[in-house]
Order: C-alpha cells, then sequence, then structure tokens
C-alpha cells in the first residue's frame, strides 16, 4: 500500500521526464545510495569489499558502456574486452610517465583514449551490421590484444609484460585500504551511471535507439548514421576504457592483457542479455548476477555437503550461464530489468490484480 | 556517405597500409628469410591448414543457409563430438561403434536444439537468435567438458601423418587427406542439395521459411535434418583437428576463425566456406612467416580478422554471398 | 474548396526527366512533373508503377541515373537522406517504419531531432540548456499529440500499438520535423472505414492549419479525388497523365492503363 503514485500529479514537462517520476522510487533511491556510501563501507568486510562490491560496480560500469553501444544504438560488439584494455594501459602509460597527474584526470584521459580507439574499430559499421559487424569487433578484441602483449612500450618494458598498478594519490588521500577503493569506484561509477542515463533520456539517446530500430527511417527523418554510431562507439569505449583502468587499479592491482580477453567480452554481453538490453539498471542487475552467480553455485555446494573441485564449478557455471542466456531470451528478452518493471508495475495496483 | 566516397577511402586506407608493409620490409632485410621452396611449403601447408577451417564454416554455412541462424555453437558442437568420440573409444575399444554412438549423440543434440531453443524462438529477431546461439555455445562446452573431462585427449584412427617431399618441399600427408575429406565433403553436400528432395525443401526454406510452410513443408523436421547434418560436418571436422592437434578446449576458439572464412566466403555459399577457409589458412600462415617477425610474431591470433574487415569494406557481400539489396 | 486554405502557389519541387533503375530493369523512365506550394498531389498507378520509387528518389533514399530534382529553387541530381530531411522534406512509409522499442511520445520526438542542437556535453548534465530545449520540444510534440487525437498512448511502447494507430504515429513523427513537404505513402492502406476517414481529415486539416505541401500514393480512388487538387498518373515507370482528378478521371489513357482494368 505503500507503494503508490496516486496523488503525485506531474504538473510540468520537467517532471515528467524526470529518472524517477515516482516519490518512493526517489527515496529508495537516496537510501540505496546512502547504505552504499556510508553503510557498506563501516558494515562491510574486507572480502565482501574486495572481492564482491568493487568488482561488481566496476564490471556494472563496463556493462553500461556495452549497453549503450548494443542496447540502446544496437550495435552487437565483441570488443569490450579490448576497449577496456585501451583504458587500462592508457591510464598506467600516463601515471608512469606523469606520476604527479590526478587519478581521477588520468581516468578522464584513459576513458579518452579508449573513445578515440573506440571510434576508430566502429568505422566499419558505417557500412557493415549486426554479424559482419561482430566479426570487426572481434578483430578489435584480437589486434588490441596482441598489441599490448607485443610492443613492450605499453608495459613499460616490464619483463614479464605483467605489471602491478602505481599507488593512487588523489589530493593527497592515498587509496589503499579495501573500504577506500570501493568507495573511489562507488563515486565514479555512481557519476557516471548519471550521466549515462542523461544521455539515454534526452535527443542523442532518441537517435540511437533511432538507429537500433530502424536505420533507413532514422536516416530520412535526418539522423546522420556515421555521428551518431560513432558516437555511440566513442562514449560505449570510454565507460569500457575508465572501467577497464579501475578494473587494473582498484580490484585487480596489475594490468595486463590477459585480464581483458575475449571471455571479458563475453561476460559482459551476457551481463547485458540478462541484465536487460537497453536499461542503465539492467547494466547493475546483470553484473550483479554475473559475480554472484559462481559464489552462489560453491555456497550451494558447500551446503549440501558436496566438495565441488573448482573445475565443476566452472563447468556448472558455463552450463548455468549457457541455460540462462537461452532462457531470458526465449521468456524475456528484456532480462532483469523488465521483470523488475513489471514486480513495481504489480506493486503499484496491489492488492488489486488490475 | 556516397558510395564513391566510401570506395576511394577503402582504397586509400588499403593502399596506405601495403606501403607502410612494404616500407617495414625493405627497413628490415634482415629479419625475413625468403626462398621460394619456403614460400611454396608454407603457403601449401597453410592452403590445407586452411581446408579444416573451411570445414567448421562450411556447418555454419548449412545452417544459415537453412534457417538463418548464425550458429555461433558451431566451434562447441565440434569440440562436444570429437570429445565424445575419444572418449568413446576410450570404454568401447571400437572405433566403428564409437562413431555410430557419436552419430546418435550429434542427432540427440540437434533434436534437442530443434526443440528447446530453434522452436520457442522461431521468428524472432536474428540478432536474438544469434546470441541464443551463444548461450549453447557455453551451455554445449560446460556440458561436454562436465561429462568427458577437459584434458587433452590424443586422437588416433590412423590416419598417417608422415612428412614427405616433393621437389624440395615438404609436405604432410595427412594435410592431403584433409584436403581430400572436405573436398569429398562439398561433393557429397553439394549431391544432397542440388539431387535430392530434402535438399530442395532446405533451399526453399532458405530462401523464405514461411512461403515453405505454406506449400507443405514441415520446417521443424528441416530443421532437425540440417543442424543434424552440421553436426556431423561437426564430427569431421573434430576428427580433422583432434588429429591434428589433440582434442582440447582449443578447438572451440576455432569457431571465431571460422568467422572470418565467413566473411570472405559469404554466409550463403558452399564453395566460399571453402575458399575463404583456403584464404585464410594460406593467408594467417604466410603473414606469419614472413611479416609477423617485423611486429615481433604472433599475427596470426589477429590476421584474419583484419584480413576479413578489409574485404568487408570493399564487399560488404563476400566472394559468392548474395548481394544485399535494401528495400525502403 | 475550403475558404480558410492557403492558396496553391509557385512551384516547391520539380521533377526533370528522372530515370531510375536497378541492374535491367527501369524502375521510371524519364518522369518530369512538379510540385506546387500548399497543394495535395496525389501519385497513383498500378503496382510497380514506380510510385514508392518516386518518393524515394525525391526524399534522397534512391539515387536516380538521369535528372534533377529543385526543390526550394535548389537544383540537385541527388543528395542523402537526411539532408533531404534537413531541407525541409520528410515522409511516412508504406509499410509502418517507426522505431518499435520506443513510446509514442519518444517516436515523435525523434522526429524533432534535427531541430534539437544541444551538444553531448549539455546533454551529459541534463539540467540546464539540455533540459530547456527538451522542455521547449515536448511542448511542441504535444501539440501534435493533440491534434492527431493520441493522447492516450503518450507513453505506450509503439510496437504494441494497432495498425491504425501506428499510421497515426507515423504522421506525427513526420509533422514533428515541420516540413515543407510531405510525402505520404500509402496512408490508408489497411485501414478500415472509419479510419480511413479520420486519416483523410488530418491530412486535410495539415494541409490546411499547417500550409504544409502533400504528396501521397493511395491506391483507393475515392480518396484520392475527394482530397487531391491534382493526380499524376504513372505506369510501368512512365507518367502517362496529369491534372485535376476530373480530367485524369475522363483521360482514356489512365482509363485504358488502370481504371478500366482494374475497376
Amino acid at each position: 500500500m505503500l507503494y503508490r503514485d496516486s496523488g503525485q500529479f506531474k504538473s510540468t514537462y520537467e517532471d515528467d521526464r524526470a529518472i524517477f517520476p515516482i516519490a518512493q522510487d526517489r527515496y529508495a533511491m537516496l537510501a540505496l545510495l546512502a547504505v552504499a556510501f556510508v553503510a557498506v563501507p563501516i558494515l562491510g568486510n574486507d572480502y565482501w569489499l574486495r572481492s564482491i562490491f568493487t568488482p561488481f560496480l566496476i564490471y556494472s560500469l563496463a556493462a553500461i558502456g556495452l549497453n549503450i553501444l548494443t542496447g540502446y544504438a544496437g550495435q552487437v560488439s565483441l570488443g569490450a574486452g579490448g576497449f577496456m584494455a585501451v583504458g587500462a594501459f592508457s591510464v598506467y602509460n600516463l601515471l608512469v610517465r606523469v606520476p604527479e597527474i590526478n587519478f581521477i584526470l588520468a581516468l578522464v584521459f584513459g576513458g579518452l583514449v579508449a573513445a578515440a580507439v573506440g571510434a576508430l574499430f566502429g568505422i566499419p559499421s558505417l557500412r557493415i551490421k549486426g554479424l559482419y559487424l561482430m566479426v570487426a569487433t572481434l578483430a578489435a578484441q584480437f589486434f588490441i590484444e596482441w598489441s599490448f602483449t607485443k610492443f613492450p612500450w605499453f608495459t613499460n618494458y616490464a619483463p614479464s609484460g605483467v605489471i602491478s598498478a602505481t599507488p593512487i594519490d588523489m589530493f593527497g588521500w592515498k587509496v589503499e585500504e579495501s573500504w577506500e577503493r570501493y568507495v573511489l569506484a562507488l563515486a565514479v561509477v555512481t557519476a557516471m551511471a548519471l550521466v549515462a542515463k542523461n544521455l539515454v533520456r534526452g535527443s542523442i539517446g532518441r537517435s540511437w535507439m533511432a538507429i537500433r530500430d530502424m536505420d533507413v527511417a532514422a536516416e530520412i527523418i535526418g539522423i546522420q548514421p556515421m555521428q551518431t554510431k560513432l558516437l555511440a562507439f566513442a562514449v560505449s569505449s570510454f565507460y569500457c576504457g575508465v572501467a577497464g583502468a579501475l578494473w587494473a587499479y582498484l580490484y585487480l592491482g596489475t594490468v595486463e592483457p590477459v585480464a581483458f580477453g575475449i571471455n571479458t567480452s563475453f561476460q559482459i554481453l551476457f551481463m547485458i542479455i540478462i541484465g536487460g538490453l537497453g536499461s542503465i539498471l539492467g547494466s547493475f542487475l546483470g553484473a550483479g548476477f554475473i559475480i554472484l552467480l559462481p559464489i552462489f553455485i560453491n555456497i550451494a555446494g558447500t551446503g549440501l555437503g558436496l566438495n565441488l573441485s573448482t573445475a565443476f564449478i566452472s563447468h556448472m557455471e558455463f552450463i548455468i550461464f549457457g541455460s540462462l542466456i537461452i532462457l531470458f531470451l526465449i521468456v524475456e528478452p528484456h532480462g532483469l530489468a523488465r521483470l523488475w518493471q513489471i514486480a513495481k508495475e504489480k506493486l503499484r495496483l496491489w492488492p488489486f490484480p488490475y | 556517405m556516397s558510395q564513391a566516397a566510401w570506395r576511394n577511402i577503402s582504397i586509400g586506407v588499403s593502399g596506405f597500409i601495403v606501403l607502410g608493409l612494404g616500407a617495414l620490409v625493405i627497413a628490415n632485410p634482415g629479419k625475413i628469410f625468403f626462398s621460394w621452396t619456403f614460400f611454396f611449403e608454407v603457403l601449401i601447408g597453410g592452403l590445407l591448414a586452411g581446408t579444416l577451417y573451411s570445414l567448421v564454416a562450411l556447418g555454419f554455412v548449412l545452417i544459415f543457409k537453412a534457417s538463418g541462424v548464425f550458429n555461433f555453437a558451431q566451434g562447441a558442437m565440434t569440440l562436444f563430438a570429437a570429445l565424445s568420440l575419444v572418449r568413446l573409444i576410450e570404454i568401447t575399444n571400437s572405433i566403428l561403434l564409437s562413431m555410430a554412438l557419436t552419430v546418435v549423440i550429434m542427432m540427440a543434440l540437434a533434436y534437442v536444439i530443434e526443440r528447446l531453443v530453434l522452436r520457442p524462438l522461431v521468428n524472432q529477431d536474428v540478432i536474438i537468435m544469434f546470441m541464443a546461439t551463444i548461450g549453447m555455445t557455453f551451455l554445449i562446452d560446460g556440458f561436454g567438458q562436465l561429462v568427458w573431462g577437459s584434458d587433452v585427449y590424443p586422437l588416433n584412427l590412423g590416419i598417417p601423418q608422415d612428412p614427405f617431399e616433393v621437389q624440395g618441399v615438404l609436405l604432410n600427408q595427412f594435410d592431403l587427406v584433409a584436403g581430400a575429406v572436405a573436398a569429398l565433403l562439398v561433393a557429397v553436400l553439394a549431391v544432397f542439395f542440388q539431387k535430392t528432395r530434402i535438399g530442395r525443401a532446405l533451399r526453399a526454406v532458405a530462401d523464405d521459411n514461411q512461403a515453405a510452410l505454406s506449400v507443405g513443408i514441415p520446417l521443424r523436421h528441416i530443421w532437425f535434418i540440417v543442424w543434424t547434418v552440421s553436426g556431423l560436418v561437426a564430427l569431421v571436422a573434430g576428427i580433422m583437428w583432434g588429429t591434428k592437434s589433440g582434442v582440447q578446449f582449443s578447438l572451440a576458439l576455432i569457431a571465431l576463425k571460422a568467422l572470418p572464412v565467413l566473411i570472405l566466403g559469404g554466409l550463403t555459399s558452399i564453395p566460399g566456406a571453402i575458399i575463404g577457409g583456403l584464404i585464410v589458412g594460406a593467408g594467417e600462415k604466410l603473414a606469419e612467416v614472413f611479416i609477423g617477425p617485423l611486429f615481433g610474431g604472433a599475427i596470426e591470433n589477429w590476421f584474419a580478422y583484419v584480413l576479413a574487415l578489409l574485404f568487408l569494406l570493399f564487399r560488404p557481400q563476400g566472394l559468392f554471398g548474395e548481394k544485399i539489396i535494401e528495400r525502403v | 474548396m475550403q475558404s480558410s486554405r492557403k492558396a496553391i502557389g509557385e512551384t516547391l519541387l520539380k521533377v526533370e526527366n528522372v530515370t531510375l533503375s536497378f541492374g535491367a530493369v527501369k524502375a521510371i523512365q524519364d518522369v518530369s512533373f512538379e510540385i506546387r506550394r500548399h497543394e495535395i498531389l496525389a501519385i497513383i498507378g498500378p503496382n510497380g508503377a514506380g510510385k514508392t520509387s518516386m518518393l524515394n528518389v525525391i526524399n534522397g533514399a534512391y539515387h536516380p541515373q538521369h535528372g534533377i530534382i529543385t526543390f526550394k529553387g535548389q537544383p540537385r541530381h541527388d543528395m542523402d537522406k537526411h539532408e533531404a530531411a534537413a531541407m525541409g522534406i520528410a515522409r511516412t512509409f508504406q509499410n509502418v517504419a517507426l522505431f518499435k522499442g520506443m513510446s509514442t511520445l519518444d517516436n515523435i520526438l525523434t522526429g524533432r531531432n534535427l531541430k534539437m542542437k544541444r551538444g553531448l556535453f549539455a546533454q551529459m548534465l541534463y539540467f540546464g540548456p539540455a533540459l530547456d530545449e527538451e522542455v521547449e520540444h515536448r511542448r511542441k510534440v504535444e501539440d501534435i499529440i493533440d491534434f492527431l487525437e493520441i493522447n492516450a498512448i503518450r507513453k505506450t511502447p509503439v510496437g504494441r500499438l494497432p495498425y491504425g494507430l501506428q499510421k497515426r504515429v507515423e504522421l506525427g513523427r513526420a509533422l514533428a520535423a515541420e516540413p515543407d513537404l510531405l510525402l505520404l505513402d500509402e496512408p490508408m492502406a489497411g485501414m478500415n472505414v472509419e479510419e480511413k476517414e479520420d486519416m483523410c481529415r488530418f491530412i486535410l486539416d495539415v494541409n490546411e492549419e499547417f500550409g504544409t505541401t502533400i504528396a501521397l500514393i493511395e491506391h483507393d480512388m475515392g480518396v484520392v479525388m475527394d482530397i487531391s487538387d491534382r493526380v499524376v498518373v504513372l505506369d510501368y515507370g512512365r507518367k502517362i497523365a496529369e491534372g485535376t482528378p476530373n480530367e485524369v478521371r475522363r483521360n482514356q489513357t489512365v482509363i485504358d492503363a488502370y481504371l478500366g482494368v482494374s475497376h
């Protein structure tokens, strides 16, 4: 009975275009942010902060990036991992060569480099679509991985090709502890998620969706496919690039190409399919799902008193991911986000069925 | 952008790449060893390795032609077929019996796919179907390794693997066998498609599945048959790859290499799959040996994709594919 | 006709000697005609006469091999689709071409994209200039929604709407661009009598209230004769007649080629 929009009249178009037009949603979101920024770092233990919350946030950011490209602009990409690598290596190289620079600026730089590379590999999208384009993004993925392995300049001539991330120092704040890393990731992800939401609800977002839904019609109403698609590639890669840098600096602590392989690209694609194509919320839900699933299998196994081998768990993960992807595509192609929306609609009318 | 402008840009980019490579070759005289005998050895080795790509690509083309589904799981099916075979041989100690059992397994797989994936998704977007096959890939990979194990299993069906020499060029008997098998398979498939009743039905379904339905072609039947056939093609490909490099997880990754092959050959053309495979096989070996040293090697990993990418800019429909006409 | 209408004026668009072929198939052969400001021009002809191809040439979707198209006094041989849109040509499609994943409101708002100038950074912030612009255009779009009487489906994803309403939303999207020339490809195909009457009224109202010039393709001769000022008849890619509805109706070539056969 608490969740109602009756009595909340939107008297201006500004109100009508708000992200959360219903007051209860706004309060819930504020509460969630308060918990995330205050309660979690205070109450969460080291393992949860380091191994679950931080990677969850960073994966969510990468998923938002891919969702912009694939979910909103309709360009399927298997190159997300590659663009994450570009971000991570750009930030590393900047910080190694110019150590005094602020970490946030370095992140922006990493994102911009990734955006430029993304736009470059997005050029074929002007001519080719769908499956063909996917092959082009695979070319990006493998080419980028190879470049970082083969050219020692990128790794600053580190002998093994694996390099440790430099310590982060922001305005004298040394980001070392797990909770500090978590809070930094949370701040970046919150800000960027908000920006993404703003983009997709404005005219740029509409032109992306127009190209996705029917490109010929979009062109005929004056949307320029070149600008629109390249912008989608650039913005998407910016997000992936920042996510890659955060992954290296806040989660792994090392910068290495294998962390951003083709499997990462697949994982991120799965997140947005399960979470919901064309939904910012879905990016978070999908990332959470994919982070939690292996942990859940493990716990379920131990709970049943089984001693599961890592190989078994990883094979089960494959099977469950695969089945879920198919299941979601058949039952709810709009993913978890749509299920959430349906649940909210039901709740609004509860206890009445209609 | 107009077609002409696009063409000019493409030519410019490619010209730039060729010139750059030329300059690199001239600037690094010591790094590359070249002789014609060696060149032919590499070329022939590449062509024959390419037939293995062709075999995987062939499975893709069959399914794409008959159901419009771009089956990403073809590589997973290849691995699954090879794994089943190799492990069954260990259990039964009989190659023939294991072959027969594997064929039955692939038919069962085709049935399950048709029943649980294709049928519920009929008439969905191409891209949704494609993502479903990515899901299938993971499902089949996970299931196969869960049941059959995930080590490297050597496969020996008695195919000779000895090297021999023709006019100073070293060849491997196995590669020749692989080439012959691919040729035979294509011939059989061509007869199947052109001369049999089922083949005609398949082509009708490929053209327009609604129209085919309305003249009484049982769509589900056809899908089951075509997925079985490409399951068998996967088995052949799996046997060849398995013999060459052992049955192991990396087989599934060959599916990715088959993608550029398809781009080159065109998604709907059987000869295209073969020739595309040969071009990719020969191209990447030649590039690796003669250009690779300039960049520190391992350009095999991406060469095929970049080749396909450049090719796409000039001829989006592939060498033998049908021209894409957009209607408004 | 109606007294409040703006008088038909000078030439808005002139098509001269246009020829379009696909390989050996000649879709349009040496066709010339003109569209005058504020008029409603109907293009009719049997199936395969080249009507849709003609619209595609006018808005830049197809590039003709020969001929010149002069729009607002600027002659051109061919142009890109979005250029045509920028110059003030909007259209609807024979098979509805809406953005299926978007709501009615967003579809029509997308029609105003060309007029929305705020850049990436303003939109990233959302509050401020981008929001002002958004609200300003929303007002215009709400006018169109009122005009087309589709208020109730404002937030419904268009994929869920019945065919007749989809056609109406598509008209709304074209109108949102405030075009000088509106091309309608079979706006009433597949509609029942009531829906056709509604659509006729909207077309006439658009022409009357906004003074928009309209070129439409239609198979229903009753509608064509009722609402159009002039008619161009195509057959096998050639123009066989042009004139007022009454003239065309009496034209022997037209009767032979088209009316006499099919009606």
